[in-house]
């Protein structure tokens, strides 16, 4: 059966850490790393992207624009 | 082993479903983290793109936040004094009739130093469309309290919280403007959800497309966060801000041109 899968693609070094990401995904997707980037931000990553839609919520709130969401049948 | 390769899989090109716009330069933006500014500034990159206004849109920024936005978007941009910003893009588009002319302003300067350059060029049905963000404070200052703070609303000047018998009430100037027989088309949007943000899109979308039609001036509100103004984190602020601003700024079309649909 064809399933619809999505990814997404964070870039880390430029994300402020803000979560609005994490809190508008759906599929419970993001999660903040306990790691800092270059900037000293708690980056947000796709932790279990598995479960990922590619709904392209979490693109659409980020104010830094910094994810890119891929989605595929399967 | 296998879903992982599954999920690499899926990073092409031609699965691609959103992307940041490539209008915008390759910056980090320096507005703080969970900012609405952000936000917005993407989506109007991504709308004149799709609309492929680039080579003929002019922006015009005056003083605040919403000043940083020349520096991240490969358009023509004008800075103007604090407030001036509907006069110095009135001189453009009588000037340049061709162009898409927008200007980009916070709370503290559009409705407040910039009061009467923005009742004027509504009044006079400029062509031009005004994006007006507010947060109900001055953001970049320190968060001091401006004309759109809500009454009872914490900021640096006022820290018990707005008193309206002392500091008066909060300026609600886009349903000013909707009165004025300038405008053509008033609207207030957020951009604190999915949902939100997309609708948002699409009444920036109907506003870019009516300049063409030169019937008036555009005003877009966009009730934002301001989370280190307002000394929240992110999360919290959207939170607030639904709970708090929302109620006094209700979200809608104050004023579409006549016979169109009014519901979003």
């Amino acid at each position: 059966m064809a399933k619809i899968k999505g990814n997404i693609v964070i870039d880390t070094e430029k994300c402020k850490g803000c979560e609005l990401c994490i809190a508008s995904c759906p599929s419970k997707v993001i999660d903040a790393a306990k790691e800092l980037n270059e900037k000293g931000y708690h980056y947000a990553y796709p932790a279990k992207h598995e479960q990922c839609t590619g709904c392209a919520n979490c693109a659409i709130v980020c104010p830094d624009g910094v994810i890119t969401v891929y989605k595929a049948k399967i | 082993m296998e879903e992982t390769c599954n999920m690499q899989e899926i990073v092409k090109p031609e699965n691609l479903v959103y992307k940041k716009s490539s209008l915008l330069l390759d910056k980090t933006f320096t507005y703080c983290p969970g900012c609405g500014h952000g936000t917005v500034t993407r989506i109007l990159a991504e709308l004149i793109e799709e609309l492929g206004l680039q080579k003929q849109t002019v922006g015009v920024s005056p003083v605040g936040c919403s000043v940083l936005l020349y520096a991240f978007m490969d358009i023509d941009f004008q800075q103007a004094a604090h407030g001036r910003a509907p006069a110095v893009a009135t001189g453009i588009k009588r000037l340049l009739p061709d162009r898409f002319v927008f200007t980009y302003q916070g709370d503290g300067d559009l409705a407040a130093i910039g009061t009467s350059e923005t009742i004027h060029a509504c009044n006079r049905g400029e062509n031009i469309l005004i994006i007006y963000i507010n947060n109900g404070i001055y953001g970049m200052t320190g968060g001091q309290m401006a004309p759109t703070t809500i009454p009872g609303m914490k900021s640096s000047t006022s820290p018990r919280g707005r008193n309206v018998q002392t500091m008066g009430y909060p300026l609600k100037i886009t349903d000013i403007a909707a009165t004025l027989p300038g405008t053509y088309y008033v609207t207030r949007q957020s951009v604190h959800t999915p949902a939100a943000v997309r609708k948002t899109k699409k009444a920036m979308r109907r506003a870019m497309e009516y300049q063409s039609l030169n019937r008036g001036l555009c005003f877009i509100e966009i009730v934002s966060n301001c989370p280190s103004g307002w000394k929240m984190t992110p999360v919290e602020s959207i939170k607030w801000m639904e709970e708090n601003m929302l109620p006094y700024y209700p979200l809608g079309d104050l004023k579409t041109p006549a016979g169109e649909n009014t519901n979003q």
